[in-house]
């Protein structure tokens, strides 16, 4: 059974502009971005069998929302995110405070090591990928390695649409890898080629990357993605998934969909 | 220094990644130079691996723009230490721990700076002043008790040589010796290099001078006239020698025979074996070789030669000579320590036909002073070729060819 984390969007807007896709200009309808974001867990819930932790909100702090940069938890053990920009620094007490309250053992990075938590954060059981340069320190995965015995290949993120690795790549549930490649070097491209066979790597075309077909959620056979990504659809649906397009226009004015709303705890 | 290089560490799952290819590619194609000097790899696929990296770059500049460039890759700068320092408990002894140098540029850390070692010469200490912020070489004898010594090997750098940029015999780094070569093409480029040093020399440019040490063999085998046309004309600018050469030299003046063989005529002559005492002892007499030459007793060859062109000679005397002559130095430290100060502004040294004195300069030069080796037994080449130098070429041949050939090249016609 699948837990996740998430926040209600109470306070969800566009207040600065920390990543391409953010406009202040560009004004959310709260109205309709709380109707996505229970459309959503509607989802989540009952089609898909989730079980949803949910966190308060806190006034001025309008990516709160975006749980998948509280950090990372696996077992009983969390690391919570050090945020690169200043505008998402207070975040951070509020999700450390969260997983200390559900009885988390809370190991913390040191202050200037940056790194954004499942946003940069993402694999299979057998090996992770850290996405790194554009928000999260390449530094920060040796010590999540050796905290959490796992290995984490480092790869670049050199696209700034794609400014975490949850942006560009999901793995799914069945080993297969929905991905967009031009958003990693020639480096990460070739480690990636290399640990995932070529049957496994669903390549996502550039127009439905664009609108975060790999920001999907994966729970069992079931995948959450933004509405409008039918090629992305057609290759996971010919891979025995069911897609569940969903519509999340109001968090993409943020650069967020649906994996950005949640933080798997398993 | 002709080179600046920092240490960085890469940690973390950088092989299968390519993280550490990438870094070294990206230190490769900004046109920098690495060494790999350690590489752990993680025994198990969730293990870290660690790799060690020197990167080199030809200014301060570009070293700086690589570190910037590959510290996002997770290249951190080794967090280095400052040299460990002891004073010295007498004279002339080292702290039991002290650092021996190399012939190599070396760096020591001195409050977080790095400092260059002045005087580049092996197996030497390295004394240091706090104050001043500065390092310098210096020889075992000569420490004074309390003198900052550097020990251990923590905060010390050493400096691996550039590839020379002539594209002449000093540029191919080979430090192969075999009498089978061909000598033509080393002594051409030999002559080349003291054509523009001379230009160098007299323009006042520092390392412009070429240092020769020599043996006796050069008069005996005929190659004085050459050495003598090649100081006046200002080719060479320091001599080495021991009490035989300036002996035979100025025997030859006196009596036309070397060791008592007539110079011309090549056939020993009656009593000729005492040409070289009678000679000694004629200087001895006049005070010195100096006076010698001044007064007109000694008015050609080599030791005249050098009186006339103000060449600085350096005479260091061993057990077996007669005499010695006067400006020969008898003590053995003392005679060093003329030859170092000697050292600096050499650019290039030939080291013609004598073991003692080749091995006895090479082991003050330091790596970056280009040297030519000239003895017709290989051994002694090979020695010289041994110890490290890219630039020192031995040629296994006759000490009196050598001179001539060179002078030749150089527009000697007689």
């Amino acid at each position: 059974m699948s837990r996740l984390l998430v926040c209600p969007p109470d306070y969800f807007g566009v207040e600065y502009e920390i990543n391409h896709w953010m406009r202040r200009s560009n004004t959310v309808n709260r109205d309709e971005a709380i109707r996505q974001w229970h459309g959503l867990i509607q989802v989540l819930e009952h089609d898909m069998g989730a079980v949803l932790e949910r966190m308060k909100p806190v006034p001025g702090l309008p990516d709160l929302v975006f749980t998948a940069n509280a950090g990372i938890a696996v077992g009983r053990r969390a690391v919570p995110s050090r945020f690169r920009f200043v505008e998402r620094q207070p975040e951070e007490a509020h999700f450390e405070d969260w997983f200390r309250s559900r009885g988390f053992e809370v190991l913390s990075l040191e202050k200037e090591l940056f790194f954004e938590g499942a946003g940069d954060l993402l694999g299979f059981p057998e090996g992770w990928f850290g996405g790194y340069r554009q928000r999260s320190d390449i530094r920060a995965f040796p010590v999540l390695s050796e905290w959490f015995g796992r290995e984490i290949m480092p790869v670049e993120l050199v696209d700034s649409r794609f400014y975490h690795l949850d942006t560009c790549f999901c793995p799914l549930s069945g080993g297969e890898l929905l991905y967009f490649p031009t958003a990693f070097d020639r480096y990460g491209q070739a480690a990636i080629a290399e640990r995932i066979a070529p049957h496994q790597r669903l390549v996502v075309s550039e127009e439905d990357a664009l609108k975060f077909a790999c920001n999907a959620v994966c729970v069992g056979k079931h995948v959450v993605l933004p509405a409008g990504c039918l090629g992305t659809e057609w290759l996971l649906e010919e891979r025995g998934y069911r897609p569940h397009p969903l519509p999340l226009s109001e968090f993409m004015k943020s650069g967020g969909s649906a994996k950005c709303l949640t933080l798997a705890l398993d | 220094m002709t080179s600046h290089q920092e240490t960085v560490i890469l940690r973390g799952h950088i092989i299968d990644s390519l993280i550490l290819a990438k870094v070294l590619d990206t230190i490769l194609m900004m046109g920098g130079m690495f060494d790999l000097e350690e590489v752990q790899i993680g025994k198990t696929r969730e293990e870290s691996s660690r790799a060690r990296i020197v990167v080199r770059a030809g200014s301060a500049q570009l070293l700086n723009n690589i570190l910037h460039q590959i510290q996002p890759h997770g290249a951190s700068v080794e967090r280095e230490a400052d040299c460990r320092l002891q004073p010295a408990p007498s004279d002339g002894i080292f702290p039991e721990d002290f650092y021996a140098t190399t012939h190599l540029p070396t760096q020591v850390r001195l409050r977080g700076q790095w400092v260059d070692v002045d005087g580049t010469e092996m197996d030497l200490g390295v004394s240091v002043d706090l104050e001043k912020a500065t390092a310098h070489t210096v020889p075992m004898g000569a420490v004074k008790r309390g003198q900052l010594i550097v020990t251990g090997r923590v905060g010390i750098r050493v400096m691996p040589l550039q590839r020379p940029r002539d594209r002449d015999v000093f540029g191919f780094m080979e430090s192969q010796v075999s009498a089978e070569r061909p000598h033509r093409h080393v002594i051409h480029d030999v002559a080349k290099r003291m054509t523009s040093m001379r230009e160098k020399f007299r323009q006042g440019q520092t390392g412009s001078k070429v240092l020769l040490a020599g043996g006796p063999a050069i008069i005996h085998a005929g190659g004085r006239d050459a050495l003598t046309w090649l100081i006046e004309e200002g080719f060479i600018h320091v001599l080495f020698c021991g009490n035989a050469l300036p002996a035979h030299d100025m025997e030859v003046e006196l009596y036309s025979t070397s060791l008592g063989y007539g110079h011309q005529a090549g056939r020993v002559v009656p009593h000729g074996h005492e040409h070289h005492l009678r000679t000694i002892n004629r200087i001895r007499a006049i005070g010195s070789i100096k006076a010698a030459v001044e007064s007109g007793v000694i008015k050609g060859g080599i030791m005249a030669a050098c009186i006339n062109n103000h060449v600085q000679v350096v005479m260091a005397g061993t057990i077996r000579d007669d005499g010695p002559l006067p400006e020969v130095i008898t003590d053995s430290v003392i005679a060093q320590d003329a030859m170092r100060a000697a050292i600096p502004g050499v650019g290039l040294a030939l080291l013609v036909a004598s073991t003692l004195h080749a091995v006895a300069t090479g082991n003050l030069l330091p790596a970056t002073i280009p040297s030519v080796c000239v003895d017709v037994n290989p051994a002694v080449p090979t020695k010289l070729a041994d110890r490290g130098s890219f630039q020192a070429v031995g040629l296994v041949m006759d000490a009196a060819s050598f001179l001539r050939e060179l002078a030749r090249e150089l527009g000697w016609t007689s």
